[in-house]
């Protein structure tokens, strides 16, 4: 399947990567060559074959639902890029 | 000082008394002092390497010491170190200073272990040749004879590869996405196990592809590997996926008798294509279990073929959804924005300032597989065909194969740089006899069992059953026994 430059910045503003008009070809072109690559799985019978959801069966364990961990605000914010007032901060959202 | 070749003979050495952790890791640090040529440490800790090895000290001293009590390490960048600069060779997490500690470095140092710092990789752990790195990459120790050509360690985890081959530490972290310890291990003559899927604690790893991702040992031999694995291993209630079974001792486990043991030789792993020595390689491999008394079985896995191409959707999907995370806000870099921007441009920019070239790649293919209209077409058959994949190993397994025997990499290690030209997808190529394992979720472990025409190392990998690590290290003592390969890269940085 060919990916034309609509769609490679369509996936780049999905993916929120900042992609600059004049590196759309050349990424689309790599999409292309990639998804060709993926684009073998057709060959593949897969009716009836489920998906799989776990590499190894296992049963995830359970536990009481109550707080175990918190209390940590200090080390939470300590590598924030912009923290103030114990919050993080980014531009304004909201007009 | 004397020379230890391998953590079993320093732990020995320790525990007489022949020499001190406090020694011992002087001698380590000067070494890493010494070889940044190798560009395999890349954070290093020479102040906590000495703490721990006082600390060591005293244990040994009182008789408390398990097997890493004192043995130099390096920890892969991935892993999160308390304070310890952690960015997984990403420019995005610049300055990232972890509050917490990973499960796996936790487990190593309350066994005493001691750190030299960290290790250079692929970022984020995508790649095969370490040139994705922030770092710059970190070089092979190993040349093609008298040729200056500097030569890939392979990758994700090529700075541990160097750093093991190159004697800069006695074993080191990996972690393994789709071949990125048994890759690297190959590339430079050293031993690197994946464990099964869920048998090593994920917490504090930063994460690439979770369904994928698993840590595991790089060492000198097969002992070392299993001397860290036990320590590496077991429940940990932070990782939901991390199994709650015993870990044995694995160094208790070697043998070396695979008597009646059954080698399955898969015959789709002979690729079109595949050089000459690397063919040669698997032949002496299986001549080698043939005589350490094992029997030899062909065995097919139909699916083979179709691993690359379903390891490029669900790595990459999992990756854009793990990676979302980075967005200039709770953690790492932000770009500088300009009068105006929004929180949107603030993402955008921060993330394509961040990422390089190959993450970027991956995370918006994950992102297009998983998009609306693609997600049946794409994601959704990738899973049914690696449940397949899975179900062919199991077939083997069923039918009596104890474990399975391949080549490692399709070649030696090749120049850095000389990829440069090549499209993503022959860069991909370098995980195809090592990818289907970790879809599988098995154990699979890389020893090294020749050279190539130009002087360089060249590994076999065997793959085990789930959990069966122990029977599988013993069967890669065996070949490790019967190959008896010492070689190590002449000292030239």
């Amino acid at each position: 399947m060919s990916i034309d430059e609509g769609t490679a910045a369509r996936v780049a503003k999905l993916a929120r990567i900042q992609v600059a008009p004049e590196r759309l070809p050349a990424l689309a072109e790599e999409f292309s060559a990639i998804l060709g690559f993926i684009e073998q799985l057709n060959e593949v019978d897969v009716d009836g074959v489920e998906p799989m959801v776990s590499v190894t069966p296992m049963r995830l364990k359970r536990r009481e639902d109550v707080v175990t961990d918190g209390g940590q605000q200090k080390a939470v914010l300590a590598n924030a890029p912009d923290a103030r007032e114990g919050f993080f901060a980014v531009p304004k959202v909201v007009e | 000082m004397t020379e230890f070749r391998t953590i079993a003979a320093a732990r020995d050495a320790l525990r007489k008394g022949d020499v001190s952790a406090t020694e011992l890791a002087e001698e380590y640090i000067a070494r890493v002092e010494g070889a940044d040529a190798l560009n395999a440490f890349v954070h290093k800790t020479p102040e906590i390497a000495r703490e721990q090895a006082a600390a060591a000290d005293a244990r040994l001293k009182a008789g408390d010491a398990p097997s890493l009590c004192g043995i130099p390490l390096g920890i892969k960048d991935l892993f999160c170190t308390k304070g310890v600069p952690s960015q997984a060779a990403s420019k995005i997490l610049t300055d990232f200073r972890p509050e917490y500690e990973s499960t796996v470095t936790t487990k190593l140092f309350a066994d005493g272990a001691v750190m030299l710092g960290k290790l250079n990789m692929d970022e984020f752990a995508m790649g095969s040749s370490n040139e994705t790195s922030t770092y710059g990459d970190a070089v092979n120790p190993w040349r093609r004879g008298n040729d200056e050509t500097k030569l890939t360690p392979g990758g994700s985890s090529g700075g541990s590869a160097s750093a093991v081959s190159a004697d800069l530490c006695l074993g080191a972290t990996g972690t393994d996405t789709g071949g990125s310890i048994r890759q690297p291990a190959a590339f430079t003559g050293i031993t690197g196990l994946k464990p099964t899927y869920g048998r090593v604690s994920r917490f504090g790893i930063i994460a690439f592809a979770s369904s994928l991702d698993q840590a595991g040992p790089m060492a000198r031999d097969v002992r070392d590997c299993a001397i860290m694995l036990s320590a590496m291993a077991g429940h940990d209630a932070k990782d939901s996926t991390s199994a709650d079974l015993a870990v044995p001792d694995f160094e208790a486990m070697l043998d070396g008798d695979i008597k009646g043991k059954v080698i399955g030789i898969p015959r789709e792993y002979r690729m079109d294509g595949m050089p000459e020595e690397i063919e040669a390689l698997w032949a002496e491999g299986r001549k080698m279990m043939e005589a350490a008394g094992a029997t030899l079985r062909d065995i097919s896995l139909p699916h083979t073929k179709y691993a690359l191409p379903t390891y490029y959707v669900i790595a990459p999907a999992e990756a854009s959804s793990n990676l979302a995370r980075y967005d200039g806000v709770r953690f790492g870099r932000r770009a500088q924005l300009a009068q105006g921007d929004g929180i949107t441009e603030m993402y955008e920019k921060t993330r394509a300032e961040g990422f390089g070239d190959e993450v970027q790649r991956r995370v918006m293919i994950g992102t297009y597989v998983l998009s609306a209209g693609f997600y049946d077409a794409y994601y959704n058959r990738a899973r049914k065909v690696r449940t397949l994949i899975k179900r062919d190993f199991e077939q083997a397994f069923a039918d009596g194969v104890d474990a399975i025997l391949t080549p490692a990499t399709p070649s030696a290690a090749f120049g850095l740089g000389e990829m440069a030209e090549a499209d993503p997808v022959q860069m991909y190529l370098n995980d195809v006899f090592t990818v289907t394992v970790n879809l599988a979720g098995l154990p699979g472990i890389a020893v090294p069992t020749g050279q190539s025409a130009q002087g360089l190392p060249l590994g076999l990998q065997l793959i085990g059953k789930p959990w069966e690590e122990g029977e599988l290290l013993n069967a890669a003592y065996a070949l490790e026994r019967e190959a008896g390969f010492v070689e190590k890269p002449a000292k030239w940085w």
